[in-house]
């Protein structure tokens, strides 16, 4: 990827950090619930309140999952230890965060994105997650406040922080890099990867160099809740820091906070001293030592990847993708919903149609997707392939299906679709024939683009009921007709 | 197990009033004159006396940071009662809202 | 075997003795006694009273309470209790109370055991004298003049003094030994491990152990195998049952290799050291073969602990930030705030020890201290591993000195830390220990013999300690 966008001479270097919430029932070291949008402080006991005299113990599951991504990410699963990151802050209980520090669980990994570059991984470890705190009165932000209130519903759920190596080079392949390693956890049930709720929180390390030169000097830009932010931010900072360094400043190492509504990313200046986390063991937990057998069993437990599965899709389809199917293809697997298109095919649906219909239309309702049935969706897909439906009614009918189930037949009999008889459907052909004369003669003389006008105008005219196939055939037919 | 006269032990530069302000900083604690000038003694005396490991030869020896060598300690992923809310909060020093009141915060998560 | 606590669960049990008779025996003798002691800081009377009835009925119904059952027992203030109040002497804490019983005070409840009171402690276990309590000295019942040794000197002044046969305390680098030298009872430090610490509020994680307090070693026994096992709420917790003790204490040092260790020896005053030889001799004439052996490591000991301890502390201790419970002190923002708490809650030595660890842990220091000082702990055990190679168990003194006076050595920190100099090799080693009284000075104080066994070893431990009990002699200045 080259597109960076930036200044002739230019080059952007950066590496992300992903934290994921792990889709575990309870927390990383306590057995309150892992859930997203309780009363506050309803899911806490003494652990993940850091009450005095509470001692963490760590969850199995949580321990998995970091190891699925860990597999997932082709990275050395090895003997690991926690630490405490000291600092004092008022989400967090105990005023360290239990983290994995000089020996995390995974290390020295990859990511193939789909354009088949590589972003090399250098650690994804496990910690624990922070309370929340909410800003009150004043200007409603941070520092402005006239006080704040905590919340530690969220304080202990399990996180694995992903770091990448800093090889990324733009800010579309960030995006890309983003978007691949979410495909990935969904996949592996590691996360539900949703980046609106914070299970998926990304940080951005950016910095710039002209071509051949050594690295530039980084700024962390923080508070990036979606993949559109993503890319508005890393594309602002880079120009900010070319601008910076063109006028002759210098780029003052920091963390950047990116500013949703104006656009742009802001120092936060803290005027704290640096950072001293003393970092030491945490001795009330012992060490985690995954052996090779609990790793076989953990990456037999993990079904096949995105990538593999994007390459399933190819296959169905049979010959070169078309750049709209590509896409189509990415957000299948992206979304978990390939099993639905290889379930239809493999009950005689055409793989272009199966593929097209789940990537929009169930897609767009992939709350119900689970309940979709395969047999039936299959065999809705042979009715428009056969030309039983037309496309609109076949969208309409497949929201049937997915809102209630049932039999796609009866479904359509229910919405008064059934096909047009022959005659009915040359009736409203020779209508439109007569309201729209001159178009008629063009396409009689051989010009094709008139042919969507006027299989359109027969839709519209038959509220939809119509066929395209035999629309396309009977104006066919009076073509014929008409040459002789 | 002797006193590393071949090598210079890895001896920290003494403690001075500056290093004590900057660890009570850290530790969240604020000392009066008085007692920044009482704890630098008394901390400079623990520390003098703590140096007399600096001395030791330990390079190879494993850090031991447990007594026990216990691994994989787990617990299944299975939920457990919740405390209720209105006990935790009637500990609270301020409570509103059902959470935790705390003055305006300055700055950023670190 | 004797102890107070074993006759006593035995009467009640059998019904020949009422719970409520054993309990309101306890409350009598705090009443009178401990106004001029100070061991509790907090006197369950009502709950306890209720409890013994309740128990009384357990034994009318034809079932059976417990092990424990109708025993008093005085806690140390730094173990959770729900909804009473546990502040560990700091001003910190003042009137918090815990949602939730540590898992010792579980097991102690559910074998019939009733809490009678919290024990003054030196804040957060930090001291060796309990003169460092938000609520002011305990004295030693021998001679209220003196400290009882500290940190868990409620609870050792609380069993010297007959108000309660049994108690728990906290040996973080000595805790519970030191105090039940300096009183005169009996006062034992498990393997670590062995006791969970799952409510304990934490001095230094990978030292505390919790562990008994009584008047004689079969009673430790007995609150050891009560209160230990596996829990899983405690990640270092061994998954094993109790250790079996019980039976061990009676039985006898036929054969067994006992270590005379120099330097737990040597460094004591004349009269400890004179005493400690002659406990080498009793275990010898009851057919134990002793020697000495040096174990030139254990000087290093208590530089290692100074850094371990206090480095630990100072993030264990950082949750008290006045924000979900305990001490708040206002200020306009939230730092200010943690700052204007802290400072206004914690002692002296509790900021010093803070501060200590806080250096030893802050970058450009870590490796110099508190690295150096984990491998100084492996050199430690390793010196234990050699002499265990030779010996079933090691002997010396338990304290350098019997009891010192009150404000003897409150300026000087260095000499308090100094008392926990024989004390502390077992806690970095992760070892069990216990203190059993022998004799005392010239001045009718009273001196304890130190036993130690590897990790693990709490049969033999006790069978040496049942051993140097029988073979005690009775003290100058008579009793407390």
């Amino acid at each position: 990827m080259t597109d960076t966008g930036l200044a002739q001479g230019w080059e952007m270097v950066i590496g992300l950090e992903v934290h994921c919430e792990l889709a575990t029932r309870t927390k990383l070291f306590c057995g309150c619930p892992n859930a997203f949008g309780d009363e506050p402080n309803t899911n806490v006991c003494p652990v993940c309140l850091g009450l005095p005299g509470s001692l963490p113990v760590l969850n199995r599951h949580a321990v998995e999952l970091a190891m699925r991504i860990g597999t997932a990410l082709h990275c050395e699963i090895r003997p690991s230890t926690f630490h405490r990151k000291n600092y004092f802050y008022p989400d967090m209980p105990k005023d360290f965060q239990i983290s994995q520090y000089d020996a995390p669980i995974n290390t020295g990994g990859r990511l193939e994105l789909p354009d088949g570059s590589t972003v090399g991984i250098e650690r994804a470890h496990l910690e624990e997650d922070t309370g929340k705190t909410t800003h009150i009165g004043g200007t409603g932000r941070i520092g402005g406040a006239d006080y704040a209130l905590v919340d530690y519903n969220r304080a202990g759920v399990p996180l694995v922080e992903i770091v990448s190596a800093p090889d990324v080079r733009s800010a579309a392949q960030a995006r890309a890099y983003a978007g691949e390693l979410r495909s990935i956890l969904i996949a592996t049930g590691a996360s539900d990867g949703r980046m609106e709720e914070g299970s998926m929180r990304v940080d951005a390390n950016v910095s710039v160099r002209r071509h051949g030169e050594p690295l530039g000097t980084r700024c962390e830009i923080k508070n990036l809740n979606s993949m559109r932010s993503l890319l508005r931010a890393i594309t602002f900072e880079a120009d900010r820091q070319v601008a910076q360094l063109e006028s002759g400043e210098r780029i003052v190492q920091e963390t950047r906070h990116w500013d949703e509504g104006e656009g742009r990313t802001l120092s936060m200046r803290s005027k704290e001293e640096a950072n001293d986390y003393r970092y030491f063991p945490e001795p009330d937990l012992v060490a985690l030592v995954p052996d090779s057998r609990w790793q076989a069993d953990v990456a037999a437990s993990l079904g096949p990847l995105p990538a593999a599965r994007r390459a399933i899709l190819v296959g169905l389809l049979g010959g070169e993708p078309s750049p709209a199917q590509i896409d189509q293809i990415r957000s299948v697997v992206a979304s978990d919903l390939d099993a639905i298109v290889t379930s239809a095919c493999e009950l005689g649906a055409p793989p272009a149609l199966a593929l097209a219909r789940t990537a929009n239309e169930v897609a767009a309702n992939a709350d119900r997707a689970a309940s979709l049935d395969a047999g039936s969706f299959a065999k809705l897909l042979a009715l428009e392939s056969g030309g039983e439906l037309s496309a609109t009614q076949a969208k309409e009918v497949l929201a049937g299906l997915l809102a209630n189930g049932g039999d796609p037949a009866e479904i359509a009999k229910t919405l008064g679709f059934e096909s047009m008889r022959a005659d009915d459907l040359a009736a409203v052909v020779a209508g439109v024939i007569d309201a729209h004369p001159g178009e008629w003669e063009k396409f009689a003389d051989g010009d094709p683009k008139v042919a969507g006008f006027l299989t359109g105008q027969v839709m519209k005219a038959s509220g939809g009921k119509a066929n395209g196939k035999a629309v396309a055939a009977e104006l066919a037919r009076l073509r014929s007709g008409a040459g002789t | 197990m002797s006193g590393g006269d071949a090598r210079p032990p890895s001896k920290p530069p003494a403690i001075g009033p500056e290093q004590v302000a900057h660890v009570a900083r850290l530790a969240r604690l604020e000392l009066s004159d008085d007692e920044l000038t009482r704890f630098t003694g008394q901390l400079a005396a623990a520390l003098a006396y703590a140096a007399e490991i600096g001395e030791l030869e330990v390079g190879d020896l494993e850090p031991m940071a447990h007594p026990l060598p216990l691994q994989n300690v787990l617990r299944d992923d299975e939920p457990e009662p919740t405390l209720d809310r209105d006990t935790v909060l009637a500990e609270a020093p301020a409570a509103e809202d059902h959470r935790f009141r705390v003055p305006r915060i300055l700055g950023d998560e670190p | 075997m004797n102890g107070a606590a074993i006759a006593l669960a035995a009467a009640v049990r059998s019904g020949t003795r009422s719970a409520r008779e054993s309990v309101e025996e306890s409350l009598q003798k705090i009443a009178t006694g401990d106004h001029e002691i100070h061991a509790f800081l907090e006197v369950l009377a009502d709950q306890a009273l209720e409890r013994a009835d309740e128990i009384d009925r357990v034994v009318a119904s034809g079932s059976d309470p417990g092990p424990l059952a109708g025993v008093p027992v005085a806690l140390k203030d730094n173990l959770c209790t729900t909804g009473i109040p546990t502040t560990c002497s700091s001003k910190i804490l003042e009137g918090w109370r815990p949602p939730y019983d540590a898992t010792v005070v579980e097991r102690l409840r559910a074998a019939g055991a009733i809490p009678i009171g919290k024990t003054n402690m030196d804040e957060f276990a930090m001291g060796s004298s309990t003169e460092n309590s938000c609520s002011g000295p305990t004295r030693n019942p021998h001679d209220h003049d003196r400290v009882p040794g500290g940190s868990s000197g409620g609870s050792a002044a609380a069993v010297a003094a007959g108000f309660v046969p049994v108690a728990l305390g906290s040996d973080t680098g000595g805790s519970i030994r030191q105090p039940a030298a300096l009183c005169g009872v009996v006062g034992m430090k498990p393997t670590y491990g062995v006791v969970s610490r799952y409510g304990l509020i934490a001095f230094a994680s990978s030292l505390d152990q919790i562990g008994p307090l009584s008047a004689t070693v079969g009673d430790a026994a007995l609150m050891l195998e009560v209160i230990g096992g596996h829990d899983r709420r405690d990640s270092t917790s061994l998954d094993a049952p109790a250790p079996d003790v019980l039976s061990a204490v009676d039985a006898g040092v036929e054969g067994k290799r006992i270590g005379l260790v120099t330097e737990l020896v040597e460094d004591t005053a004349p009269e400890v050291a004179a005493r400690v030889r002659e406990a080498a001799e009793a275990l010898e004439s009851a057919g134990a073969l002793v020697e000495e052996i040096s174990i030139p490591q254990f000087r290093y000991g208590l530089a290692a602990y100074y850094l371990i301890a206090p480095a630990e502390a100072s993030s264990n201790l950082a949750r008290f930030d006045g924000v979900r419970f305990g001490l708040r002190v206002d200020a306009p923002d939230v730092a200010a705030m943690n700052v204007a708490t802290r400072t206004a809650g914690f002692g002296a030595e509790v900021k010093r020890r803070i501060m200590l660890g806080t250096y030893a842990l802050s970058a450009g220091y870590y490796d110099a201290y508190y690295a150096k000082a984990q491998r100084v702990r492996t050199l430690v055990a390793d010196g234990f591993a050699h002499a265990y190679l030779r010996f079933d168990a090691l002997l010396g003194a338990t304290t350098p000195t019997t009891a010192f006076g009150i404000g003897d050595r409150t300026e000087d920190p260095l000499a308090m830390y100094l008392s926990d100099s024989c004390t502390v090799p077992a806690n970095l080693a992760g070892h069990p220990a216990i203190s059993v009284p022998f004799g005392g000075d010239e001045m009718g104080l009273p001196v304890g013999v130190q036993v130690m066994a590897p990790a693990l070893g709490e049969p033999t431990l006790f069978a040496v300690a049942g051993a140097v009990e029988r073979a005690a002699p009775a003290r100058a200045g008579g009793t407390a």
